[in-house]
């Protein structure tokens, strides 16, 4: 475990990309990462104590802050990077693009031109990006929200890919890595991105009649619609440290109630004590917890009754079928 | 196919088709009239033609929109408990959601509805400021969905069809709420709702606030009043995220397409329920019967499918139940 994690330390700090950073390298401008990311380049400067690191060190510690430990927030690449074995990440679904349903305009700019700058800007279609690949080689799939796409706001194409990720895990019999961070529901899209609640939580209980787990990964922040659905429905939650989550906003909730809100409220740690969460878990740790959460639901048994006797057979699958899968998925995936 | 949304072109089918009950309002200069006096001071009014440009609106849709909305508002538009109360010869509410605490901004209990047994779920608001505040003014807290959450799975246990009413602003934004998890509670209700082996039917009845009305919006059948609105967020809050500013509310209710005849339109809902011509609350019996018929008619379509299907019966219902959501959204590929 620990030397294929130091492994992927190495790569990065080699500059090289994994399998999955073939596309040139992408940029993001949101704030919080522009601080991090840009002080001349060699130098990061941590968001919250401002402490300054190598650049390469502070990614090569997938930017949590050596001093304060501050989880900076990572793109979908820098996430994945973070998990997989080197090499083995598939996308599907990458295609599906989002339309126009309300004809929204705000200002004279029209939702189309938004995402499709918006596009420009992040690398990726919309702000769920969805695939698989292999934790210590036992596969997983994963849907991963980048919050630099519109505040990863759910929408259509977000609840879609979605579903399709979970009806993949159906067919396959592979568990569910959800990696959430959301402003909550896409305004652009009304009622469409509320009924993705509805969607995306009811998809998720036929994969638990299937027996097939869903882990869910909260990391900052994460907020409405997608707190109060599919993030909140796992088998397992964990959050990220110091991550923001909850249903309203605290500026929303001071405004409505005018009362205090206490500090560290809402906060992973918050969630924890609350008992909302199984486990806040550190980014560098969060690979060897998922990887034994695999092993230990890998061996899950369905008890079935056939002629009044008890017959167990193993629930998770992979191997063979998936190989040859992974083939026919490289065609549609980019 | 590329370029072309396909939920556009079906949702324009679905606007042709002869059997829709929707019935587009005639507003004649009296009513308008009526309307302005009695209703609260449109707020915003002033901004809306300025706002409405913006938005490449015209300031008739606009004005019409925000309209339903303050008629989706008004105070004394029929409530859930009306609702039962007219619907159902006999109604037992039941209190709590055995976990932590009763909240009354949510009220339920089993109720006799056409010779059958039916469980009777709703988010109540008041009509005055004092019924309001005993009812957080149809704000639930976490209690409220776990409570409704629990009285489906009795309708579930003993094989009773549910039938909500959803008529809040949304769930209760506070620190208590958020301590006690409830994007935990809307999001388990969902869960519960989808898998539920009972035929279910929501009414909106006035005002559908996002995730705190769709917690018992997930249905079979999803029926709206002709001046109920449902969105995912409050115009006020959508024009406070859009323009900073909350007074643009009625832009934005039109920009976000709320009413009952966008949401047919975009085929989130199954049916819109005719209102008296100046809304719910001009004639209360008449809304209410039909309310009756379009739920009894829902329930006894869905009886007689399961019927049919035999000892596929609730195999059935749930893939329909499904299916209906599966195929929510539009995007291209």
């Amino acid at each position: 475990m620990k030397k294929v994690e130091q492994k992927v330390e190495e790569t990065k700090s080699k500059g090289e990309h994994h399998h999955f950073f073939q596309r040139k390298s992408l940029r993001h401008d949101s704030p919080s990462r522009e601080v991090a990311d840009n002080v001349g380049n060699i130098w990061a400067k941590c968001p919250k104590c401002h402490e300054l690191a190598y650049t390469k060190e502070y990614e090569k510690n997938f930017k949590v802050c050596q001093k304060c430990k501050h989880h900076n927030r990572l793109r979908w690449d820098e996430r994945l990077a973070t998990m997989l074995d080197e090499g083995s990440w598939v996308e599907v679904n990458a295609h599906i693009k989002t339309g126009d349903p309300l004809h929204f305009a705000n200002n004279g700019e029209v939702y189309p031109d938004k995402i499709a700058q918006t596009r420009k800007k992040t690398g990726i279609n919309e702000a769920l990006v969805t695939g698989y690949g292999t934790i210590e080689g036992q596969p997983v799939a994963i849907a991963v929200a980048d919050f630099a796409f519109l505040g990863a706001s759910m929408g259509s194409v977000f609840g879609e890919k979605l579903v399709r990720l979970i009806e993949l895990c159906l067919e396959r019999r592979m568990p569910l890595l959800t990696v959430s961070a959301s402003g909550g529901a896409r305004m652009h899209e009304g009622i469409l991105s509320l009924m993705q609640m509805a969607k995306t939580t009811a998809a998720l209980g036929r994969l638990g009649q299937a027996r097939i787990p869903h882990f869910s990964l909260l990391t900052d922040p994460c907020y409405g619609g997608v707190t109060a659905s599919y993030a909140m429905v796992a088998d397992v939650i964990m959050a990220e440290p110091g991550a923001m989550v909850g249903f309203a906003g605290p500026r929303v909730i001071e405004q409505t109630t005018r009362q205090k809100l206490p500090a560290g409220f809402q906060t992973a740690e918050f969630l924890l004590e609350h008992g909302m969460v199984d486990e806040v878990v550190p980014r560098r740790e969060f690979r060897s917890i998922l990887s034994r959460m695999l092993k230990l639901y890998g061996r899950a048994q369905a008890p079935a009754f056939a002629n009044g006797t008890l017959l167990s057979f193993p629930m998770i699958m992979g191997g063979a079928q998936h190989t040859q899968k992974t083939e026919e998925m490289k065609n549609y995936a980019w | 196919m590329p370029g072309k949304p396909r939920l556009i072109k079906k949702a324009q089918e679905v606007a042709r088709h002869p059997s829709q009950v929707f019935r587009k309002p005639e507003h004649t200069e009296q009513t308008d009239d009526e309307l302005d006096t009695m209703l609260p001071a449109a707020d915003g009014a002033l901004e809306t033609e300025e706002a409405s440009a913006i938005v490449g609106n015209t300031t008739d849709d606009t004005s019409e929109t925000w309209k339903r909305v303050q008629l989706a508002r008004h105070a004394e538009r029929p409530k859930t408990l009306d609702y039962i109360k007219r619907l159902c010869p006999d109604f037992v509410e039941v209190h709590g959601d055995r976990r932590f605490g009763e909240d009354t901004a949510i009220v339920g209990g089993l109720a006799e509805f056409e010779g059958r047994t039916i469980m009777a779920i709703g988010h109540q608001k008041g009509k005055n400021t004092k019924e309001n505040i005993a009812r957080n003014f149809g704000m639930p807290s976490p209690e409220g969905y776990r409570k409704a959450l629990r009285l489906m799975q009795q309708a579930e246990k003993f094989g009773f069809p549910v039938v909500c009413f959803i008529d809040t602003p949304g769930a209760y934004p506070g620190l208590e709420g958020e301590e006690r998890g409830v994007a935990q509670a809307i999001a388990e209700n969902l869960l519960v709702m989808s898998q539920l082996r009972v035929p279910i039917i929501s009414v909106v009845i006035g005002e559908g606030g996002s995730g705190g009305a769709l917690a018992i919006g997930l249905a079979d059948r999803v029926l709206m009043l002709e001046n109920s609105i449902y969105s995912g967020a409050s115009p006020e809050a959508s024009a406070s995220i859009l323009w900073r500013d909350s007074a643009k509310a009625p832009v934005a209710a039109m920009t976000m397409k709320i009413t009952a005849q966008d949401l047919l339109r975009l085929e989130v809902i199954d049916e819109i329920i005719s209102e008296p011509e100046s809304g719910a609350h001009t004639e209360p019996a008449v809304t209410a019967d039909a309310v009756k018929e379009a739920i009894l008619r829902h329930l006894s379509e869905i009886e007689a499918h399961m019927t049919e299907a035999g000892p596929q019966a609730i195999e059935q219902l749930l893939a329909n139940r499904y299916d209906k959501f599966r195929k929510m959204g539009v995007y291209e590929e």
